[in-house]
Parts: C-alpha cells; structure tokens; sequence
C-alpha cells in the first residue's frame, strides 16, 4: 500500500520541494477582556508530498490556529505560509478541513452536502451525484446519501464530513481534532477508515490532535508543540509500516516517547495556571 | 395511538377555555347587567354569523381584508428584509437607521394614520402603509437576528469548500438565516394584522372586517360586532398555524431542531 501511494504522489512539478511550508508564522488575537493574548509565534516546518503530519500539543497551544492559518481562514501576524512554494492568501477546497464539529449544512442532505462541495468546485451538474456517491461510499455512507445530517450519529457525520472534504480533492487534508468529540470505540473506526482513505487518496494531510495515540497511530511524523505560546519543538518521525493495527508494539514506544514530551509542556502550562 | 392522545391533550384545555368563556358570557348575560341590545346571548351572536356568513357580508368583507393584508405584508417583507440585509451589511446603516426602526416599534402604527390620510386621503393607501409601517420592523429585526446567530463554524465549513463572497452569502449564509427570519415573518403578520384592523376601524368606509365592525357598532347590531371579532380571531389563529407554524415545523424537523 506504501509503494501503491508513492506512486500516487510522484511529484509532477516542483521535484523535490515542499507540499507546505510554514515559515515563522505566528498569530495573537485579543481575547474577552481585551488583552493580547499570543496563541502561536515562529512555528516553522515543511510537509512533503504525501506526507501525514500530526500537530500535536497541550490545549491552547495554539495548533488549531496554526491551522486556521494554514486553511486561510485567519491571516499570520508574522511569517509565511506557502503550499507548492505560492503563498497562500484565502481559504480554498485545495485545503479542505476537517473541523472537530462536522459543520454539515443542515439543510441539506447527506448527498446534497457533498454535491455542494462538488458545485463549488463548478463540476457540471450531471457528474455531481455519480462523484458524491462515489465518496459515500468510500466511508461506507451510501445507505445513508438521502438522510438529514441529524439523523447521522456522531461519528457517521465525521465520515459524511470527511467524504465532503475528500470530494475537493484537495491537495492538502486539513483536521482539526475531528474525532475528539467522538466516543473511544467510535474514533478507533474513524482513525482506521482514515488511514486507509488517506492511503488510497496520496492526499497531504495535517492533522490536530492532543491525543498521542491517535498522533503516533496516524502520523508519519509528530510536531510537538510547546506550552503557549506554540511553537514546534519536537519532530518525531514514525517510521512503523502501514497499514497499521492499534496494539502493534513498535506502536508503543513511541507514544510513550511523544507522551513524556508532552506532559512536560502539559506541566508547564499547569504550573503557569498555579502561579497565576 | 400516542399522536392520537398528544392531538387530544393538545385540543381539549382549548375547548374548555373557550366553553369556559361562553359560560361567563352567557351568566353575565342572564344577569341582566347589560342591555340585550348591547349584549346579545351567545346563542343570538352564533346566528348572526351563520346569517353573515350566510348572506355574503362576513365573506365580502374578509376577502377585502386579506387581499389588503396580502398586498401590505408583501411590501412589508420586502422592505423589512432589505432594511435587514443592509443593515447587516453596513454597521454604519445599522447605527444610524437601524436605532430608528427599533425606536419606531414603540410607536403603535395606527399613530402614523392620521398622517396617512393627510398623505393618500381616506382610502386604501393610508391602511395599507399603516399595515407596512406596522409590520416591516419586525420583519427587519428577524432578517438581521436570522442572519447574526448564523453558526460562525458553518461560514468557515463554507469558505474552506470554496464557497466566498456571494456565494457563500447565496449557498451558506442566507439558507442557515431561515428559521430565525420565518419566526420574524410570522411576528410581522401578527404585527400586520394588527395594524390592518385597527386602520380599518378608524378609516371606516369601504368593505373590511374593520369596517363591518364599526359599521355594525353604530347599527347596534352587536350580534354582527361579536360575530366580527370571532372571524378576526379566527383568521389570525388560522393563518398562525397553518402558514407559519407549519413552516416553521417543517424548517425545524427537517434540520434537527425540534425539542424531542
């Protein structure tokens, strides 16, 4: 499968250059009292075609506006970010993202939330339901196409998001911690179905996580970030083989290795918190 | 079976209020407290709707009502939800006339009638700009609460597909405004109403329900008066629950936003 997707991702332009490319980006926006608050400064990292990248780090480290920037929802402060080497100025289905709602559109159905990614993209009418089932399937939603999103239990919704998001073909999979409102049973389905979509897709993929398992289990490589303000101050690569099972035990030490990473920065923000 | 019995429970505190109601009416009229002329029985005021009904005028004076009702609700959305648009558009137009229109809803349309006549004279135009005056406030203030409770994550969703500009506005923006501006529909037409029957009092001459008040009041017939006032009531309730709380029903079941 590895082979099967490196083949996918060969690079046509560009040889050898970054996918995306995050250069001493940093954000602060003014919290309810006004006050400046710093949420990410000098993050700097590269992800390369076809590459599973994970953000992981303690709450409000500010991994989720590292990737609101990245999306183009919020500009940076400071810094650049720069996909296939061009700048990226606006949010755009080449970066279609993941949120940790589903944030379907109520009003439509299942299938019509995905032919609505298709329209935006100005895919003729006639192609849009084929191409829609076509992805529903591929999260095992078919039955499904012609309910209201309210009728999808939690993690059937993350699919329908996820078949909306990989609709866009985009060049680069954005998720911000899609399946942490999940039940546990429930993520370990959605982590596994991701993996192998992402697999078979090639897609780039940055993926937000405070959860080390689902980091270690996903990623091919780990950012740690530091307590607030963020900033990158590990990158882990996990080399074990794909596709791969939860209990697999090259899995282990390096989720034990990310986790004490981790909670120091966790510790640092809690003694912050005592101090006061 | 359980419809059955929710449909059921719903009705019957209705029917025993209103029973309730008629029982005063009818004791307050065997007490001989007010003239016959002035307090028909129960009994009297029912035949005189089944006569009015019966001869065309209760009929006649309906359709004239509605049809002005329609043409200044009509104007009324429009105006309304144009106000709201540009008002959340521009916080500048926000500041300066959206304050005036919040400050104009204190003011009881059927105030803007004298005015109304001075301007079009003693006909439909004056009632049907006391309709407008009356109900595109809170059409407007619907159109700009619908539009503000808009879900920010849903505009993200939007952007992140592609969707900017107008076209988030068209695909995104407005459909997720609906529930919150169908509740300010409905309040508008309540508002209307309102106002349409209070014009029509007042105004006097041609054929309305208002009129056939008035006109009935100075014919002392007040089997007719009371008969009028139960075909308002009617029509309000009626148009509330078939037009608008259907609507609104069915918006809401459709995206999961009823109370279960």
């Amino acid at each position: 499968m590895r082979q099967a997707r490196a083949l996918r991702v060969a690079p046509v332009l560009d040889v050898g250059g970054p996918k995306l490319s995050v250069r001493g980006v940093a954000k602060s926006y003014r919290n309810a009292r006004g006050t400046v608050i710093s949420a990410c400064t000098d993050v700097t990292f590269d992800v390369t075609p076809g590459e599973f990248v994970c953000l992981l780090g303690p709450s409000g480290c500010g991994k989720s506006t590292c990737l609101g920037l990245i999306a183009g929802l919020d500009r940076p402060d400071l810094g650049q970010i720069l996909m296939d080497g061009r700048s990226v100025t606006g949010p755009g289905p080449d970066r279609a993202m993941l949120f940790q709602e589903p944030a379907l559109f109520p009003w439509m159905s299942v299938l019509g939330n995905i032919e609505f990614a298709l329209r935006m993209l100005d895919v003729p009418r006639e192609d849009r339901r084929d191409r829609a089932m076509h992805w529903l399937g591929k999260v095992h939603l078919s039955r499904f196409a012609s309910a209201q999103p309210h009728e999808l239990s939690g993690g059937m919704k993350q699919r329908a998001a996820l078949a909306r998001a990989l609709a866009c073909d985009p060049e680069i999979l954005l998720a911000d911690e899609p399946f942490a409102a999940l039940d546990a049973q429930t993520r370990e389905i959605l982590q596994n179905e991701l993996q192998r979509v992402w697999a078979e897709s090639g897609k780039t993929c940055v993926f937000v996580t405070h959860n080390v398992r689902e980091a270690a289990f996903l990623a091919d490589r780990v950012l740690l970030m530091s307590a607030p303000p963020g900033t990158v101050v590990e990158d882990r690569e996990v080399s074990v083989s794909r596709p791969r099972q939860f209990d697999d035990p090259r899995l282990a030490p390096v989720i034990a290795e990310i986790h004490g990473h981790l909670v120091k920065e966790v510790e640092k923000v809690v003694a912050r918190e005592i101090r006061g | 079976m359980s419809l059955v019995r929710s449909a059921v429970n719903q009705v019957w505190p209705r029917l025993a209020a209103i029973g309730g109601l008629v029982l005063v009416w009818a004791l307050v009229y065997r007490s001989g407290y007010f003239n016959a002329d002035v307090l028909p029985s129960p009994a009297a005021a029912w035949s005189s709707l089944v006569h009015n009904v019966a001869n065309g005028k209760i009929p006649r004076a309906t359709q004239a009502s509605l049809v002005r009702l329609l043409i200044g609700f009509t104007i009324s959305v429009g105006i309304g939800t144009v106000f709201g648009l540009l008002e959340v558009a521009s916080s500048l137009f926000e500041r300066s006339f959206g304050s005036l229109v919040v400050g104009l809803q204190s003011l009881p349309s059927i105030a803007w009638l004298p005015l109304a006549i001075l301007w079009f004279g003693l006909n439909e135009r004056a009632v049907i700009f006391v309709v407008v005056i009356g109900s595109f406030p809170a059409v407007a203030l619907a159109t700009v609460s619908g539009l503000r409770q808009v879900p920010l994550i849903l505009q993200r969703a939007g952007r992140t597909l592609g969707a900017n500009g107008w076209r988030l506005y068209r695909h995104v923006v407005l459909p997720a405004a609906v529930p919150g501006y169908v509740g300010g529909l409905q309040q508008g037409w309540a508002f209307a109403w309102r106002s349409l029957m209070a014009g029509e009092l007042i105004l006097g001459g041609a054929l309305g329900l208002g009129q056939l008040l008035n006109n009935s009041r100075q014919n002392l017939e007040t089997g007719t008066v009371i008969a009028t006032m139960v075909v308002i009531v009617l029509i309000g309730i009626v148009v509330d629950l078939a037009v608008f709380s259907t609507l609104d029903h069915r918006i809401r079941a459709r995206r999961g936003l009823l109370a279960t």
